[in-house]
């Protein structure tokens, strides 16, 4: 547990360092389009995470961002790639907005739950489609989750424009506005509100599960090794459907919490990319479940404060290649601390490099 | 060696006191060796004997630590494969070294540029099929590597090393790979080689192709020669004896234990390995309670394909496997699991354990789903811990703690978690896989302890090792494997090394 705990450490300083040699660099490329780096910097970190207000704002961004990165770390943890987060938090949000139009009530204690329940499912059902294949015969999972993408996207956008479309709508293709009951409750006074609790909760439950339950252990043993879990008797297949539906209905969520909150009703594009992000996002974390967390959360204050910049004159593409700096050092940073060797260390036969990847376990 | 210095004509090839070791171990321990023109030298040994090791040696693969490599009277020595292949010596290896999708002709001349001339389609083509008629080697020059089979890529290795030129030509086991139909004209096509002046060296475990190939046979045992002879002057009970060496060790007390009841029953078991091909073509095996059965043969003669049914990672094409007079053919791997089948994979690191988990975390594998590791839902950590821990004491596992991960071990505490964990599972059938490679003496005498504590218990053992000295040591019985067939089974006591040689290399004496 030691040697976890220093490693962990050190691996933290070395992200640190990573994010600040990413500013650094972030800084020069404004000074080279003549804005001052210290003020583009500045007001960029102001904007994300430097009153109430914006911390408030880079939160909630970090919701749907968190709860699909789970749902892509999950996987990992297993091998499998979901690059269908996208396609499952429109699933969700499908799911969700099913609910809102069946059951129109006021009581958002009824509905909410409702809500939840419908868009895990829906979502869950969406990364099913691409599990049992890949369970039974082997079917590449990336292919199939990315496919199924695009046919989500597409089923919202028939819904909008066909079976649900508002009457209401002056012809654009959204569906009605859901009703009160439909709003997720505000969380003290001020824009929060009890969506923000979910990726904690979230977090806190696969954490239990992978780390203290006795399927979580089989789910750890196979994405240590297949071989050997095969051996030892464990069913890859039944993980494979366990973990896939767990990450569809994080995403699922995902979904009903930006329909609910972001938009009230369902129309086309209701996501950004948070799917894709969300890969980049478990990545950078090692698909760990806090680290995820935390990724999320400055993920979500650089598209935050990414508009403050504009508002400076930084033109939007440029805020993205800042973006992509920062991203791209702290990348380089995971890529630093799961290689000790390229700290310094002459290079060896192939040590326990990939050891490091691996959370502290915990049996 | 007895004929180095009486030959005439100087030798093509003169390896002299060869010493090559490895982290310990001395592949090579002052092996002289020497090939002549026009002859075609087989290599025997057991696994591990150094036959490849001294060949790579030749062919600039390795250097040596000790010992010199004379070609045609030049002593300099061969500092890499290029400037092997330029003194006109070419490698043939067992895992052949082939772009799938380049094209037979584009393979041939891959990193080659024949001497002045440009490289141009036609006349290489003219060449290859020129060469391929010769030697009776049909290639298609035009089709692409992947499109042939096994043998048909064998062929484009040989040529490949002909036109270049070599004047010597290594074949690595080239007949493992091969039917008995392509062996038969591989050894046809080596004949014609060597009729015009080249020399040929032929390493195999087959002693029935030796004995039709070769002129001379030298035998290699731990890394030492143990004689070079004329074909014409030894038999196949003297090579495999000499393979063997030494008399084998006493075989443990002859029972005076009664063996129980049979535990483990194979019945005409058939079955394919990854690429399709039989494995296993009707073995029948029993294994008793309170007996090791000692499985021999030459690495990959079915070992692994036997020991991977009855465990249940493998399918069957034929036959039956019985457990407790159970037919357990279609069951799980799981449920055979916990009927009681124990099993340490010859592949420790890859199918044994998980490496980047820790020591605790692979001691619990198996027992996890049960009291104490497991409460109702959760894992109990501190049951887990305690079961872990217990093991550790019990089986003398030393290495750093419990939750560093198992890739931190040694190879043989790798083992002794390995054996923790299945023995701990109370099986009734045991199987060990290469147990004790790769292990220093401590470890595997340990290892070997602990099998034999199994079988004292009334547990049933097969174990699987290339080791026949540790077979004979160990085992009440043994069976010896020969291309997915058993070929005799018989009490170890009565073992005779020439039988069991033969047997080994196929033959029924
Ligand atoms: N690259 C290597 N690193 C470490 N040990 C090696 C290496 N190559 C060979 N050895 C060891 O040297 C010894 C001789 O190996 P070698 O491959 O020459 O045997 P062989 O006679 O060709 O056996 P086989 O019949 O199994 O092919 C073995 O103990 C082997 O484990
Ligand atoms: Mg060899």
């Amino acid at each position: 547990m030691t040697s976890g705990v220093r490693r962990s450490l050190r691996a933290t300083a070395v992200q640190i360092t990573a994010v600040v040699v990413g500013l650094a660099l972030g800084g020069l490329s404004l000074a080279a389009i003549g804005v001052s780096p210290y003020d583009g910097i500045s007001s960029l970190l102001e904007a994300a995470f430097g009153s109430e207000l914006a911390l408030t704002q880079t939160a909630l961004k970090a919701v749907p961002l968190a709860l699909t990165g789970l749902a892509v770390a999950v996987c990992m943890r297993m091998r499998l790639w979901n690059i269908g987060a996208e396609g499952q938090f429109h699933a969700g949000a499908i799911g969700a907005t099913w609910a809102a139009l069946a059951f129109p009530t006021g009581s958002t204690l009824v509905l909410v739950p409702l809500m939840v329940v419908a868009a895990m499912a829906a979502g869950a059902a969406w990364a099913l489609i691409a599990a049992v294949p890949r369970a039974l015969w082997g079917v590449n999972e990336i292919i199939t989750t990315l496919l199924l993408n695009y046919v989500a996207i597409l089923g919202v956008a028939y819904l909008v424009t066909g079976p649900w479309r508002s009457a209401a709508g002056l012809n654009f293709p959204v569906t009605d506005v859901f009703g009160p009951g439909a709003r997720l409750p505000a969380l003290g006074g001020g824009l929060l509100h009890v969506g923000v609790l979910f990726p904690l909760v979230a977090a806190a439950v696969l954490l239990v599960l992978l780390q203290r339950s006795r399927w979580g252990f089989t789910v750890r043993m196979i994405g240590a090794s297949p071989q050997a879990a095969r051996v030892a008797g464990m069913s890859t297949a039944r993980s494979v459907v366990g973990i896939m539906l767990i990450a569809g209905a994080l995403a699922g969520v995902a979904g009903m919490v930006e329909v609910s909150m972001s938009f009230g009703r369902l129309r086309q594009g209701i996501s950004p990319g948070y799917g894709y992000m969300a890969i980049l996002i478990a990545a950078l974390a090692g698909a760990r479940i806090l680290g995820t967390l935390a990724i999320s959360f400055l993920f979500a204050g650089f598209v935050v404060g990414g508009f403050a910049l504009q508002a400076l004159g930084v033109p939007q593409s440029f805020v993205l290649l800042l973006q992509g700096l920062i991203l791209f050092s702290a990348l380089a940073g995971t890529a630093l601390t799961r290689r000790p060797r390229m700290l310094g260390r002459p290079p060896g036969r192939r040590g326990p490099a990939h050891v490091a990847k691996e959370e502290p376990s915990t049996p | 060696m007895d004929g180095a210095p009486v030959s005439a004509e100087q030798p093509l090839v003169a390896l002299r006191g060869i010493v090559k070791e490895f982290s310990g171990v001395r592949a090579n321990d002052g092996v002289d060796f020497e090939l002549r023109a026009g002859e075609v030298h087989a290599l025997l040994g057991e696994n591990g004997a150094g036959k490849t090791t001294l060949m790579n040696v030749l062919a600039g693969l390795a250097r040596p630590d000790a010992g010199t490599v004379e070609i045609r009277g030049d002593d300099t020595a061969v500092r890499s494969p290029r400037a092997a292949i330029d003194r006109g010596i070419g490698m043939v290896h067992q895992h052949f070294r082939l772009v799938d999708r380049f094209t037979v002709a584009e393979n041939v001349t891959l990193g080659w540029h024949a001497p002045k001339a440009l490289l141009r389609r036609r006349p290489l083509e003219r060449e290859i099929a020129r060469l391929s008629e010769l030697y009776r080697m049909p290639v298609q020059a035009g089709r692409p590597v992947w499109q042939l089979s096994v043998g048909e890529q064998q062929r484009v290795e040989i040529l490949k090393n002909l036109y270049r030129g070599a004047q010597v030509l290594i074949l690595d086991e080239p007949t493992a790979v091969l039917t008995p139909q392509e062996s038969l004209a591989l050894v046809d096509s080596l004949r014609r080689m060597a009729a015009e002046g080249r020399g040929i060296v032929f390493i195999s475990h087959k002693l029935d192709e030796v004995m039709a190939v070769a002129d001379r046979i030298t035998v290699l045992r731990r890394g030492r020669n143990v004689a070079t002879v004329a074909t014409s002057d030894t038999t196949q009970g003297e090579l495999a004896r000499m393979m063997i060496g030494h008399d084998l060790p006493q075989a443990a007390a002859p029972d005076d234990r009664q063996a129980g009841a049979g535990v483990l029953r194979l019945d005409a078991v058939e079955a394919d390995d990854d690429r399709g091909l039989p494995a296993l073509r009707g073995v029948d095996l029993e294994v008793r309670a309170g007996e090791i059965v000692g499985l021999a043969g030459v690495a990959g003669n079915g070992q692994l394909a036997l020991a991977e049914v009855v465990v249940g990672l493998r399918p069957l094409s034929g036959g039956r496997v019985l457990f407790e007079d159970r037919d357990v053919s279609g069951w799980s791997i799981a449920r055979r699991i916990g009927a009681g089948i124990g099993y340490c994979p010859e592949d420790r690191l890859r199918h044994g354990v998980a490496p980047t988990l820790s020591i605790a975390e692979n001691l619990i594998a198996k027992s996890y789903r049960r009291r104490p590791v497991s409460g109702r839902l959760l894992l109990d950590r501190r049951g887990a811990r305690r079961a872990a821990a217990e093991l550790a004491e019990r089986f003398d596992i030393r290495g750093a703690d419990l939750d560093a991960p198992v890739a931190s071990l040694s190879g043989g505490n790798v083992q002794k978690v390995l054996l923790a964990r299945e023995i701990s599972a109370d099986p009734r059938l045991l199987i060990a896989a290469q147990s004790t490679r790769g292990l220093d003496v401590h470890a595997a005498e340990a290892t070997r302890r602990l099998l034999l504590e199994q079988r004292n218990a009334g547990r049933a053992v097969l174990l699987i090792s290339e080791d026949l000295d540790e077979l004979v040591r160990m085992s009440d019985r043994i069976a010896v494997i020969y291309e997915g067939r058993i070929m005799g089974t018989f009490p170890a006591h009565e073992a005779d090394e020439e039988e069991i040689g033969l047997l080994m290399a196929g033959r029924r004496p």
